[in-house]
């Protein structure tokens, strides 16, 4: 039961990821590719600390907590860059 | 009590997969920048909290952690939204309004002088009626 419900939520996730890769690829302006960036990254913190459940792993929720605060603060300092005040 | 516990977590788990599933679908169709922007961070958001602590849940050992990263995710993700929401207003990007430009409330914060066109322009639209 566990497995199956596992399996539904990851191609959810790969949908999602999917999706918002596409709007990256494709977004008309800088500020379109900034927003999938943050859904990308928290869609992959997600990712990540489901991965550290499947694999049994307790090392991953801290990679996952260290890519959070990463994306975090490059997304401000790329905000700050599209307000020209950087 | 573990048995409940369990189901707890995989309901848990199948609504965040569903809302991250929602948050890059919205962000793949929706039209304008502020639409994408809202579409991607709040859905996202409640979906990235919901499945962190599906896992808190079904393994008890780790939820002080997990717990920690959703207090991150409900910390940061609003912060991120709302600099790029001023980031994107200020370089220009005026957002679709229905009933005109002078909708906009947001206006105001950047240009105090605003408002008294504004009445201005009323007023002149009731005189030329009433003419």
């Amino acid at each position: 039961m566990l497995n199956i419900i596992i399996y539904i939520t990851l191609g959810f996730m790969f949908t999602g990821i999917f999706f918002s890769t596409l709007r990256f690829i494709l977004g008309p302006t800088a500020a379109d590719r900034t927003v999938a960036l943050d859904t990308l990254t928290t869609i992959a913190m997600a990712l990540l600390v489901l991965l550290s459940f499947v694999y049994n792993r307790f090392i991953y929720i801290d990679v996952a907590l260290v890519y959070g605060v990463l994306g975090f603060i490059g997304v401000l300092v790329i905000a700050r860059y599209l307000e020209g005040a950087l | 009590m573990n048995d409940i516990l369990d189901i707890f977590g995989m309901i848990l788990l199948l609504i965040g997969g569903i809302f991250l599933f929602l948050g890059g679908l919205g962000i793949f169709r929706m039209p304008d920048t502020y639409n994408r922007l809202q579409a991607g961070t709040k859905a996202t958001t409640l979906g990235g909290m919901s499945v962190i602590l599906s896992v808190g849940i079904l393994e008890p050992g780790w939820f002080i952690k997990t717990l920690v990263l959703v207090i991150f995710i409900a910390l940061a993700n609003p912060i991120s939204s709302h600099a790029l929401a001023h980031a994107n207003y200020k370089r220009g990007n005026k957002p679709y309004l229905k009933g005109g430009p002078e909708y906009d409330q947001y206006r105001k914060v950047f240009e105090p002088e605003v408002k008294e066109t504004k009445d201005n322009t009323t007023e002149k639209v009731k005189e030329e009626e009433t003419a």
